[in-house]
């Protein structure tokens, strides 16, 4: 029993990454790592809601019915989302304004949908919360390194701090305006991949042979 | 007037592409993009529902849950129901999904075998909640939004159809084992961002 809680907490975060193998929750994850701050603020948000509707979800398994479970699910995520934006707005009201559409749609992110679905509907309650926060964690690195990456190269600093200073404060830093932009944000998570799957040889996926495409209707992961 | 219209078409569909400049509906986008037929499937999908929710989201909005909506009621003006936006807004968009289901598969059976298996997904697709939700942060008139949420869909039509077009071709390169399938698909869609920043700032 103490391995498999063990193993809920610790496998998300480099063996089962949720943005690096199970590709969950991407949508929000690039948006906001422009600075390290934000890309902060929105893993704090997303560990407290994953972590609550994974505990909802799960103390309420046996009574959902199968039928109507998505629009359950959603209206619990929702319902958590809204009292995060709420609580944002009170006392971080600054970050609130640059994370802008990105906290409501939290309600959409995979991963918390993902972890409601596929987890907590099967598992009893302190099972689901370690794994919700284990997912959480798992998000999070991935978030972190992005944005340390892109505010260090593009505008110097480390939450905020000056590192390398900018040519435009009499440093002597070309800030690298590129990593401010969308494009970077895809490169960077495709490089971290490659150098996670370099170090971890069984995450490579297999290879289609020339001609061997999916059939259509094969989409075995859809999502 | 019209140009206007045609205006925020264009900056919906190419400079404020969803998937490539917001990085909205990225978890279908990646998923779906295997094959260009599914892919073309997918992005018919997303035009039609988020063409549709868009406008109605817009109605319910203005109609109950801006600041001061409820003024006709008695009393009504001192209520605030705009805490319940994404509340309301992901269930318009459940609910929507649920009928333009029934409806086409009733109406169109053959199109409801290219784009049934997509539907139930699209209600927690991003780019259509994110749709929504930019429609009531920039305050669009009603015909706005129609037009900002069709224009949305089809960028990430656009989009999507590309992106497979490129997989496909993908297939018959010699990548490197660990950028194989996600890795690769990754540093395409960031080349692909960087083609579709040329078109920022087309006015028309």
């Amino acid at each position: 029993m103490r391995r498999e809680f063990r193993d809920a907490l610790r496998d998300p975060l480099i063996d089962n990454n949720p943005i690096g193998l199970q590709v969950l929750g991407i949508c929000s994850a690039l948006a906001v790592t422009t600075q390290l701050s934000t890309a902060f603020v929105m893993c704090v948000s997303v560990l407290g809601v994953l972590t609550a509707s994974s505990l909802a979800v799960s103390l309420l398994r046996q009574r959902i019915p199968s039928s109507i479970r998505i629009i359950t699910q959603l209206t619990i995520i929702a319902s958590l989302v809204i009292i995060t934006d709420q609580i944002l707005k009170a006392y971080v009201y600054e970050i609130s304004l640059k994370l802008s559409v990105f906290v409501g749609l939290i309600i959409t992110n995979c991963i918390v949908m993902g972890r409601a679905e596929a987890f907590a509907m099967q598992n009893p309650p302190a099972l689901s919360v370690l794994d919700a926060v284990g997912n959480a964690l798992g998000y999070s690195l991935v978030l972190l390194v992005v944005a340390f990456v892109r505010e260090l190269l593009g505008s110097g600093s480390v939450a905020g701090i000056t590192v390398l200073r900018t040519v435009s404060d009499g440093g002597w830093y070309v800030p690298n305006g590129l990593m401010m932009l969308a494009p970077a944000a895809f490169l960077l998570i495709g490089c971290f991949i490659w150098v996670v799957r370099s170090i971890r040889p069984e995450q490579v996926e297999e290879v289609y042979h020339v001609g061997a495409l999916p059939e259509p209707g094969y989409e075995g992961d859809l999502r | 007037m019209l140009e206007h219209y045609l205006s925020l078409a264009t900056r919906a569909i190419f400079v404020e592409n969803m998937p490539l400049a917001f990085f909205l509906g990225l978890c279908s986008f990646l998923a779906i993009s295997r094959r260009v037929e599914t892919a073309l499937g997918m992005g018919l999908a997303v035009i039609v529902v988020l063409g549709i929710t868009c406008p109605l989201n817009h109605l319910l909005h203005r109609a109950f849950l801006a600041e001061g909506a409820l003024a006709w009621l008695p009393g009504g003006e001192r209520v605030n129901l705009s805490f319940l936006t994404f509340l309301v807004l992901i269930g318009t968009i459940a609910a929507t999904v649920q009928i333009v289901e029934m409806a086409i598969d009733r109406l169109s059976p053959r199109l409801y075998g290219a784009l049934g298996v997509f539907l139930p997904l699209i209600a927690v697709n991003c780019a259509i909640l994110g749709g929504s939700l930019f429609m009531v942060e920039r305050d669009y008139t009603f015909a706005e939004s129609a037009v900002f949420g069709a224009g949305s869909g089809a960028g990430f039509a656009l989009a999507i159809v590309a992106l497979a077009a490129i997989r496909e071709r993908l297939h018959y390169s010699n990548v490197p084992p660990p950028l194989r399938g996600l890795g690769i698909t990754f540093i395409v869609v960031g080349l692909m961002a960087f083609g579709f920043m040329a078109f920022s700032g087309i006015q028309l």
